[in-house]
């Protein structure tokens, strides 16, 4: 038995099979793919599930009074109905957007755009990911809503101590944050968070992008008003994202976008709504991505997220201590409750230069901001390398990595 | 690693990454410009000074980047002293070229600058051997236009 098989919960090897693309080779080397945060790989039955639709199945949704228009509206809001049972809300509550970013836009063009007042503040923290700030100062921007950012420690935690500052003069509204640092790895702690804001009168969104891969996401549990993530990095396709909302606060929000299937009547002078979630979701849908994501969220719960967060854990602490052993070698974050997302920097070597070393050896970790610039300030970093790691990523992976690192160092030295 | 990465982390590169000539500043400036990459943070300054006429006589350049970013500004300074603003804007240009097709010019002073042809395969990597570059062809453009009015 390898070392990759004998991780607990999870059998690695049988897994890396379902995914054609991690047999390629890159610059002559094994591929060592180690930026799933950015992306996931994509397993055989989210190709083959999406080609059959194609083959098979396709037209388009809610329209046709024909057979194939049928069974694709069939398969299509099948796949409503396991995110649903995914997140363990209703189907009314889940919304097909894009992505987590159109997600975000959505609720701060609706939401932001109705239900908050100018004088009201938004609080983000300060290791959300461009998409959970910037739409947010573009709605402070339209409608004097004020933006507040809390602290995170030095650790990679949200600042409790801020937090409470923050919300001191029961302005915050909405605290919208981040389920996982995409940089830091950091899990925050949702349960805790909500319970805080709903005290102080604030309902929370909360961006599952990163998170949603590794744990079990139980909305009705967690409490939360707004939950949204991306189907990409959830080992299913680009171009399909999910809103959740909680019912009452959908059925509140006015649509985002206007044009066929959000309807319920329409005549040249006005029209009338439909209801959540065909609300939100005008023109012809990401029809069979939205299967895709389907396909992916079975693949996944087949696996288990008891296998999954246990192989993480494994991963994850022995990347810490595997890299922490690399002289001038430094992790950003230090967070309790983290997950397998390591960034880290090199003395005297540039994060591009030491991605694109890696890369030579066929080792694909991100390098840069991360889409987290303020962040990297608060670390007093320009930019960092990134290793983060899905189903299918080995410990002996990680040992290449730091061998990689190794090898890197000497080209500088 | 040493055989493949030779392409791009020439032995040049990485000697004038690690000790750069011409990294400072001068005492009298008479064109400057700042380039930055928001992507990576790599942030860059070069000046130049011609007294009166139009023959750089000094260069410096002040990087934060990457060693492809920092040996691309140093390079720049051996190509531009001595010589007149309106041949610098043309070999910015070559420079540049080669960055975008992969092609070496055939033009003399490219025997040194030929190191960075490899990083044409790197698109993301393009920005950081053509930054201190870009930054230079604003420098002189305004250079040039004081002179001429």
């Amino acid at each position: 038995m390898s070392v990759a098989t004998a991780l607990p919960g999870l059998d690695v090897e049988r897994i890396r099979e379902d995914f054609p693309i991690l047999a390629e080779r890159v610059h002559e080397k094994p591929l060592v793919y180690l930026d799933s945060a950015a992306s996931a790989q994509k397993p055989r039955v989210v190709m083959d599930v999406m080609a059959r639709t194609m083959e098979k199945q396709y037209a388009n949704v809610h329209r046709g009074l024909h057979w194939l228009s049928e069974r694709c509206s069939d398969a299509y809001e099948g796949a409503r109905d396991r995110v649903a049972r995914f997140l363990n809300a209703e189907r009314e509550e889940i919304v097909f957007v894009r992505n987590a970013t159109e997600a975000i836009n959505l609720v701060s063009y609706t939401f932001g755009h109705t239900a908050l007042e100018p004088g009201n503040a938004v609080a983000v923290s300060q290791m959300e990911h461009h998409a959970n700030l910037v739409p947010w100062q573009m709605l402070r921007d339209a409608r004097g809503i004020e933006l507040r950012i809390v602290r995170v420690t030095e650790a990679g935690e949200i600042d409790f101590g801020d937090l409470e500052r923050v919300f001191a003069d029961r302005r915050v509204k909405l605290l919208a944050i981040t389920h996982m640092s995409n940089v830091l790895g950091t899990y925050t702690p949702v349960e805790r968070l909500v319970a805080f804001a709903h005290a102080h009168g604030a309902q929370v969104l909360v961006d599952g992008a990163q998170a949603v891969v590794h744990r079990r996401v139980d909305v009705r549990a967690l409490g939360v008003d707004f939950y949204v993530f991306s189907g990409h990095k959830l080992y299913g396709p680009t171009g399909i994202g999910v809103l959740y909302g909680k019912r009452t606060l959908l059925q509140s929000m006015p649509p985002f976008l206007g044009g066929g299937d959000m309807i319920g009547s329409v005549s040249y002078e006005r029209s009338t709504w439909a209801e959540p979630p065909y609300r939100f979701e005008a023109g012809t849908p990401a029809i069979v991505e939205a299967i895709g994501l389907g396909a992916a969220i079975d693949y996944i719960e087949a696996i288990g997220f008891d296998a999954i967060a246990t192989h993480e854990r494994v991963l994850t602490d022995h990347a810490l201590r595997t890299l922490s052993d690399i002289s001038g070698l430094k992790i950003i974050g230090n967070a309790q409750d983290r997950g397998g997302i390591v960034a880290f920097t090199l003395d005297r070597i540039h994060a591009h230069d030491v991605a694109t070393l890696l890369d030579k050896q066929g080792i694909a970790v991100r390098a840069g901001h991360h889409c987290a610039e303020p962040l990297a300030r608060r670390f007093g970093v320009d930019s960092t390398a990134r290793a983060s790691f899905g189903i299918y990523t080995t410990r002996s992976e990680i040992d290449l990595l730091a061998a990689g690192i190794e090898r890197l160092k000497k080209v500088f030295s | 690693m040493e055989d493949t990465v030779e392409d791009l982390y020439q032995q040049l590169i990485m000697e004038r990454a690690r000790a750069p000539h011409y990294a400072g500043r001068l005492v009298r400036i008479d064109g400057e410009a700042e380039g930055d990459n928001p992507m990576c943070g790599d942030q860059v300054h070069v000046m130049f000074a011609s007294g009166d006429g139009d023959v750089v006589q000094e260069f410096a350049h002040q990087t934060r980047g990457c060693a492809i970013c920092i040996a691309s500004a140093d390079l720049l300074g051996d190509v531009v002293l001595g010589r007149h603003l309106d041949e610098i804007t043309s070999t910015v240009d070559a420079f540049e070229e080669m960055i975008r097709t992969g092609t070496r010019p055939t033009r003399s002073e490219f025997d040194k600058l030929a190191a960075f042809a490899g990083v044409h395969a790197y698109r993301s990597r393009r920005r950081c051997a053509t930054l201190a570059w870009q930054a230079a062809r604003s420098a002189i453009i305004r250079m040039m236009e004081a002179h001429h009015g």
